[in-house]
């Protein structure tokens, strides 16, 4: 392990969040500790209902814990909000349908009032990191589901925010163009070494990508394992035959299915 | 059943038309023509591509018109029950300035006029209440409510307020327009998902910049149903109106005028007009909205 | 049913900026006769004067509320200065030709989804009918009907009739036409004959597209029905009392026929919505 405890970007303590509903409280988180250090890539795995997207959205304000503590780049989570400290990534692209690609890209960068020239530089350079030079002027609709989940990741990049949270950005795609969005993700995190939050419920997605592995259960939603990645930084698509990668996906499977036992 | 061959059904359509015949020769020729328009439709009508789409209602509509022409001439039907395609048509041609003068009085002045504000106030107190979840809850059941009446009915109200010109008219096309325009608007302005809500929030985006890069954007394909509906009431509202009180010009006055004098060649010509100036405005609309709401699902091609 | 109170909140501001308007509105005459008599008017004096007059700019809630209460139910239903029946006159009319156009419409949308050239042909005049405004030639067919021998019900009816026939055509075409690829594959399946495709699966899944269409076609049959009443001069119906009101500048007797016009409409939507609900409920398409 690295050491979180002095450069910790994000830092939950005791953590818990209860919706109130009509068929009474429902414990979506509890107790959860967590620090995430700088460029760290920390994946959420569980089944629904785990808390692991709620968690994501803690960490984003766009949930409010109803106990214990949170920060993030040392200031609550509302206050990175409004300092814009990370891009988030949803389950859809939900880009807008009434502006082209690079209009969509420039939207965060219209509300953070950033130049003109700066705008259409950055555009280009996120366009390029993610792929997709030559398509700024399409329209949404005019791309593949693919090429339009990696234009939303461009639109999280372009404000350059340390902090990159994704909830499960590839679980509409099809398993090819996930791998190869996997592996290009991997790419961009190694050339701007952001620090990732990542929410999945595929194992190998999650063995492949990550630096750690949060495997969370549900009712009530809470973390049961964090499992360090002993894999290299390096990562071809083949080492998921490697018998270090499937050792860690094991250790998973068996964190999720501890998870679900205790639960019966 | 209707392959290339003549089904059983033409045949029986042509006996009957034939036994017309021992009848009323005029009635034959009717059906004949009818029968034969059609059928030369039912052969277009299977056919693929663009010409069809447009040539099988051209052909309709320019049946129903000959049919029309015949038939008055035939029966010889009086002009004061149904005057003739021609006779209207004639009566149009000669008398261009005075149906210009109607369609600028109560078309472009009273409805159009009332048009804009109306729609302008609607769309503004849509934004202006956006913030009030309350205010909605109480206006949507009153504006939904509204919609429904026969808001026509307060012509003679606004004409005694306003008086007979078309301020009053304008006035009437206000009230009409409001309210379907005020409620599509604030349904629209309620048409984001709470996903694109959520990466405004992560942005920090204020209260006007998600209202104006996200919210009205995606309200407009819904604007712009409202607005459509509101042109064929602005022009009924503009018209009727004018049956409470006008001065001596505007298609309303027009056509309550020329009952009076039992000439129905002027109020079909006027028809005709409305009908014209009714297609237009909301082409227009229409039009607009494929340029600006290119991108909804609804729009593309 | 937490939207009761917000509504009562707009009512009540409604009727309070109404109160306001009037006393604004009506204090002109207040004044003028006040200066004509040569006496002073205390504010106090001018609101109670404005909320009184017999003829005003604009009658107060009350007074309106009086004239629709003597309308309704002050004298015979049978009078000629009853609501009752100049309304019942109105809703008759409108209620035969609603029902004409509906059926009419319902039976052109079932030929236009089964017939390709009735299709082509006419569906395009149908949806561009709907952007003219048709209630114009409304005096013409009264007054053609008169001159036929034709009056009092028959000819109102068909302007309702008309004005009802097109949202209803329109409506039903896009209701049958709402079952999707797979359904009718379905019925495929089994060789279903047409008739059992229109009476198994096009005419239930058009049923909510039609209860659309029919509170946007009664609402215009009304229209119609009021319309229609007006080149005749003021005999009967609630258009006639518009424009006796008009005429004779009893603004209360204006307000009293209008709200009953919006009564007898609220009514009718409100009975289709009862009716839609109903029948959707059982057919399990409630939501």
């Amino acid at each position: 392990m690295k050491d979180t405890t002095t450069s910790a970007v994000i830092e939950a303590r005791g953590l818990g969040l209860t919706f109130e509903t009509n068929d009474g409280p429902v414990r979506a988180l509890t107790d959860v500790d967590l620090s995430i250090g700088k460029g760290e890539f920390v994946s959420f795995i569980g089944p629904s209902g785990c808390g692991k997207t709620t968690f994501l959205r803690c960490v984003a304000a766009l949930e409010h814990p109803t106990t214990g503590t949170l920060s993030v780049n040392g200031m609550s989570a509302d206050a990175a909000r409004q300092a814009r400290a990370y891009g988030y990534v949803f389950q859809a692209a939900g880009l807008y349908p009434w502006r082209t690609i690079a209009g969509n890209i420039r939207l965060p960068l219209e509300i953070m009032g950033f130049s003109r020239a700066d705008q259409e530089e950055r555009i280009e350079r996120v366009l390029s990191l993610v792929d997709l030079e030559g398509f700024g002027k399409k329209y949404p609709w005019q791309l593949s589901g693919g090429m339009q989940q990696r234009a939303s990741i461009a639109r999280a990049l372009a404000f350059d925010a340390d902090i990159l949270l994704m909830d499960e950005p590839f679980g509409a795609l099809d398993e090819i163009v996930r791998d190869r969005l996997n592996e290009e993700l991997l790419k961009l995190w190694a050339r701007t070494e952001k620090t990732i939050g990542f929410v999945t419920h595929s194992i190998p997605e999650a063995v492949y990508l990550s630096t750690r592995i949060v495997v969370m259960s549900p009712r009530p939603g809470r973390i049961t394992d964090v499992i360090e990645s002993t894999l290299p930084r390096e990562r071809p698509l083949d080492i998921r035959d490697t018998p270090e990668f499937i050792a860690i996906a094991h250790r998973v499977r068996e964190g999720l299915r501890a998870g679900h036992g205790d639960e019966v | 059943m209707s392959g290339a061959a003549i089904s059983p059904g033409w045949i029986v359509a042509a006996v009957i038309a034939a036994g017309a015949a021992f009848v009323d020769l005029r009635l034959a020729m009717l059906l004949a023509l009818w029968l034969g328009a059609w059928f030369v439709n039912a052969r277009l009508s299977r056919l693929k591509g663009p010409l069809p789409r447009w040539l099988v209602p051209a052909i309709f509509g320019l049946t129903l018109l000959a049919l029309w022409e015949l038939a008055v001439r035939l029966f010889g039907i009086s002009p004061v029950i149904l005057p003739a395609p021609s006779a209207i048509a004639a009566r149009i041609a000669g008398s261009l300035p005075i149906l210009w003068a109607d369609f600028v009085q109560t078309a472009l002045k009273g409805a159009l006029t009332g048009y804009v504000l109306g729609c302008g106030a609607a769309v503004a107190v849509a934004v202006l209440i956006d913030r009030s979840a309350f205010l909605q809850r109480g206006l949507l059941p009153v504006g939904n409510f509204v919609a429904a009446l026969p808001i026509v009915g307060i012509a003679p109200i606004m004409v005694m307020w306003f008086g007979f010109d078309w301020q009053s008219k304008a006035a009437v096309v206000i009230v009409m327009v409001f309210f379907p325009v005020l409620v599509n608007m604030v349904a629209g302005l309620k048409a984001t998902e709470p996903m694109q809500r959520d990466l405004m929030a992560t942005y920090h985006a204020s209260y006007w910049q998600t209202l104006w890069k996200l919210r009205f954007p995606a309200a407009l394909p819904f604007l712009f149903n409202g607005l459509k509906i509101a042109t064929t009431l602005a022009l009924i509202g503009a018209i009727v109106a004018e049956f409470f009180g006008s001065p001596i010009v505007g298609m309303g006055f027009r056509i309550n005028a020329s009952i009076g004098q039992l000439s129905l060649d002027m109020i079909w010509a006027e028809i005709a007009v409305a009908a014209l100036a009714g297609s237009a405005f909301y082409g227009l609309v229409g039009f607009i909205e494929r340029r600006v709401t290119f991108w909804h699902p609804s729009q593309r091609r | 049913m937490r939207s009761i109170l917000p509504i009562l909140t707009v009512l009540l501001a409604i009727v309070a900026v109404w109160y306001a308007a009037a006393v604004w509105m009506n204090s002109t005459w207040t004044y003028d006769q006040a200066a004509r008599a040569g006496v002073e008017v205390t504010f106090g004096e001018v609101v109670a004067d404005t909320l009184a007059q017999e003829r005003p700019v604009l009658p107060a809630p009350h007074q309106v509320a009086k004239g629709l209460w003597d309308g309704l139910f002050g004298q015979k239903v049978t009078s000629k200065r009853s609501l009752v029946y100049h309304g019942w006159i109105t809703l008759s009319a409108t209620l035969l030709g609603f029902a004409i156009g509906t059926v009419m419409g319902i039976a052109l949308a079932v030929g236009i989804v089964h017939n390709r050239a009735m299709d082509m042909s006419v569906m395009p005049w149908a949806i561009a009918s709907q952007t003219i405004p048709i209630l114009a030639i409304a005096p013409m067919i009264i007054v053609v009907m008169n001159a036929l021998g034709l009056q009092g019900l028959v000819p109102k009816s068909i302007i309702s009739a008309y004005l009802s026939f097109f949202p209803v055509v329109v409506g039903m075409v896009k209701g049958l036409r709402s079952p999707d690829a797979m359904q009718l594959d379905l019925l495929r399946t089994y060789n279903a004959s047409a008739a059992d495709v229109l009476l198994k699966l096009r005419l239930p899944a058009s049923l909510p597209y039609l209860f659309a269409s029919l509170k946007v076609g009664v609402a215009a049959s009304l229209v119609g029905a009021i319309v229609g009443e007006l080149p005749t001069g003021a005999v009967a119906g609630l258009g006639a009392r518009l424009l006796s009101g008009s005429y004779y500048g009893q603004t209360v007797l204006i307000w009293a026929a209008l709200f009953a016009a919006a009564i007898v409409a609220a009514g009718l939507v409100m009975l289709i919505g009862l009716i839609e609900r109903i029948s959707l409920r059982r057919m399990g398409l409630a939501r």
